[in-house]
């Protein structure tokens, strides 16, 4: 690494970049542009037909075999309807913001890896040019989804301010407060991964999942490594920075007609459901990445006819992982109601900061000890007493607080005696 | 953690026999294309009858017209020649329109029928595509010369929907009267003849009379 300014640790970009580097760049963009949009489309049909499935009806039928053609048809439908513009709403911004959420969608999954041979350390070989199989692998890694997903959060919320009508700019208000609040949690989480791999590169992150794991047989993910809290908190705050049941509030049908995308009609509001999708998705694919080590798994068979297909198991085993999350985020929506917001906010702020805030302390205070040589046993004892004082004295500090606003609530309710005032 | 269970429950219903049914409305031949049967009263598309010698039964009166709260019925009556009538009586129903797109299927004209010319079918899935399709005119609503329904392209019958009209005009405990229980009070129809009363009306005194 010499001092010029590195755009990718990708080994392909490393020397000199000619044709077929570039070449092989596009490429990648435009493979994961495609399976992107793909994914969405089979995406949208898998959720209707699980959701229809678990609520015992059929889901789409009708367009192609087992309606596989539905979104299709739908979007069809979508981009040949009027696009209206509201009256009174602020035009480029209105404009602007579908934009601004789909965009963030495809930038996030640039940093997945999709495939490779990682028991080999994740590099494939290609006309000559050593290359991992994702579009980038930049040294922020990790943090370039992080940035994304908080830009995502303007593009509700300009779409919801922009409307010029009041059910928007409710939902957009209650989108931009979620997405912010969650976006903690979230990063606390992905603080703690970061930890125990020791860089923000995913390529590097998988490499490391990829390593010999516990008695042989139970690979050496993070979601075992972390100890399943970050996990469980990534899982429901991404749940959440989705806007994705039981957390839609944003969108909430009941309340606020569409929320956020209620002035949107046409091919804007097809961006904003390919955005919503697409996001479900690369969330999904970044939780492989981070907790389930992405397409780092066994070899079975290595090569066909002479033609080395090492790599191609990754992606398989990626898949396979993606859509098992799919499932869960399905299963979840099929399952659970919606959150009342009181409840959403003491969730994000209550609960999942601090056990994320909690556990990362815990987990730095492993590894500190790891370095020092310190007595593990030891560590983790004090660490888990000094973890529950901590939690007993946050729920008392809140217990406290809700007392003071009930009484405060009671004093505002009780009549008021005029004779007792004059006096 | 009855959340848990939660899970359990909805995952089990994906293993159950799904509740609907696999309803196409007629857009391919496959043998799921399933329609549940349909109430005996249900209303539906509206059918001019005639009496068994083929006489219509409309006498032009205006009556379905008057009533009609979506106004929706354009009737004319004229006088019929009285060597070649095409109605019993003095009157016929010379021009007969119902606008589809304002028919809102309350059945008031059925009610209001003295003759008992006009009943509704079991047929709701007519999606017509343009409005002039939508304004059923005189030669599309009466029957043909066998007592059936005419059959617009644009509309989805299936075996047996063309033997259902009129459920509601054979009910006949009217008011819940059960005296009038089996009594037949309407007349022939061309093609079927004096047709039956209700199922559950045919005969069953009522419990409470």
């Amino acid at each position: 690494m010499s001092g010029t300014l590195v755009l990718a640790a990708d080994p392909m970009l490393a020397g000199d970049i000619g044709l077929v580097e570039v070449v092989l760049t596009l490429a990648k963009v435009v493979v994961a542009f495609a399976f992107l949009l793909v994914a969405v489309m089979l995406m949208i049909w898998f959720e209707r037909k699980l959701l229809g499935g678990m609520h015992q009806r059929f889901g789409p039928t009708i367009a192609g075999p087992f309606g596989i053609l539905q979104t299709l048809a739908d979007g069809t439908k979508l981009f040949f309807k009027e696009d209206l513009v509201p009256d009174r709403s602020d035009r480029f911004v209105f404009k602007l913001a579908p934009y601004l959420s789909l965009i963030p969608a495809f930038l996030a999954f640039a940093i997945v890896p999709l495939g490779g041979d990682f028991n080999n350390g994740g590099q494939v070989e290609w006309w000559g040019r050593t290359t991992y199989l994702q579009v980038a692998d930049p040294p922020i890694g990790i943090l370039l989804f992080l940035a994304m997903s908080s830009v995502a959060v303007y593009g509700v919320m300009l779409a919801g301010w922009s409307s010029g009508s009041k059910y928007p700019l409710l939902g957009s208000v209650r989108a931009s407060a979620q997405m912010v609040s969650y976006e903690a949690a979230l990063g606390l989480a992905v603080a703690s991964i970061v930890l125990v791999t020791g860089g923000l590169s995913t390529h590097d992150m998988v490499v490391a999942q990829a390593a010999e794991g516990y008695f042989g047989i139970v690979p050496r993910w993070n979601v075992i490594v972390t100890g399943l809290v970050p996990f469980i908190v990534f899982m429901i705050a991404g749940t959440a920075e989705l806007n994705r049941p039981p957390f839609d509030l944003v969108e909430a049908e009941q309340e606020l007609v569409g929320g956020f995308h209620t002035e949107y009609s046409s091919i804007r509001f097809a961006l904003f459901f390919l955005a919503e999708f697409m996001n479900t998705i690369t969330m999904s694919a970044v939780i492989v990445t981070l907790f389930f080590g992405g397409p780092a798994g066994p070899v079975l068979v290595s090569e066909v006819g002479g033609v080395g297909i090492a790599w191609a198991w990754g992606v398989v085993w990626f898949f396979l992982k993606l859509f098992v999350l799919l499932f869960c985020f399905v299963w979840m929506r099929a399952t659970l109601p919606r959150f009342r917001y009181d409840q959403l906010m003491d969730l994000g702020w209550k609960a999942l900061i601090p056990v994320a805030l909690g556990w990362f302390l815990f987990l730095t205070a492993l590894e500190v000890g790891r370095e020092r040589g310190w007595n593990e046993a030891a560590v983790t004892i004090v660490s888990l007493l000094v973890f529950a004082g901590a939690a007993l004295l946050l729920v008392r500090a809140v217990r406290s607080g809700r007392r003071a606003r009930d009484r405060e609530a009671a004093r505002a309710d009780e009549p008021s005696d005029p004779v007792e005032e004059r006096a | 953690m009855g959340y848990l269970h939660g899970f359990a429950v909805t995952l089990r219903q994906l293993f159950l026999p799904r509740v609907t049914t696999d309803y196409r409305g007629g857009f391919d031949d496959s043998p799921k294309d399933v329609k549940r049967p349909k109430p005996e009263r249900l209303h539906g598309r509206h059918v001019l009858n005639r009496y068994d010698d083929g006489m219509e039964k409309c006498i032009g009166c205006e009556l379905c017209a008057g009533v009609c709260p979506a106004d929706c019925i354009y009737v004319r009556g004229a006088d019929n020649d009285p060597d070649d009538p095409v109605a019993p009586g003095e009157r016929y129903g010379y021009v007969y329109e119902i606008n589809y797109l304002r028919c809102i299927h309350c059945d008031l004209c059925v009610e209001a029928c003295p003759t008992q010319a006009i009943t509704e079918s079991k047929l709701f899935e007519f999606s017509f595509t343009n409005r002039d399709d939508a304004i059923y005119t005189k030669d599309e609503l009466l029957v043909d010369d066998d007592g059936r329904p005419r059959q617009m392209p644009w509309e989805d019958w299936r075996e047996g929907d063309d033997a259902l009209t009129s459920g509601w005009m054979r009910a006949t405990s009217s008011s819940g009267d059960h005296r009038y229980v089996g009594e037949v009070a309407w007349s022939g129809e061309l093609g079927y003849g004096v047709r039956d009363a209700e199922p559950a009306d045919a005969g069953e005194e009522s419990s409470d009379g």
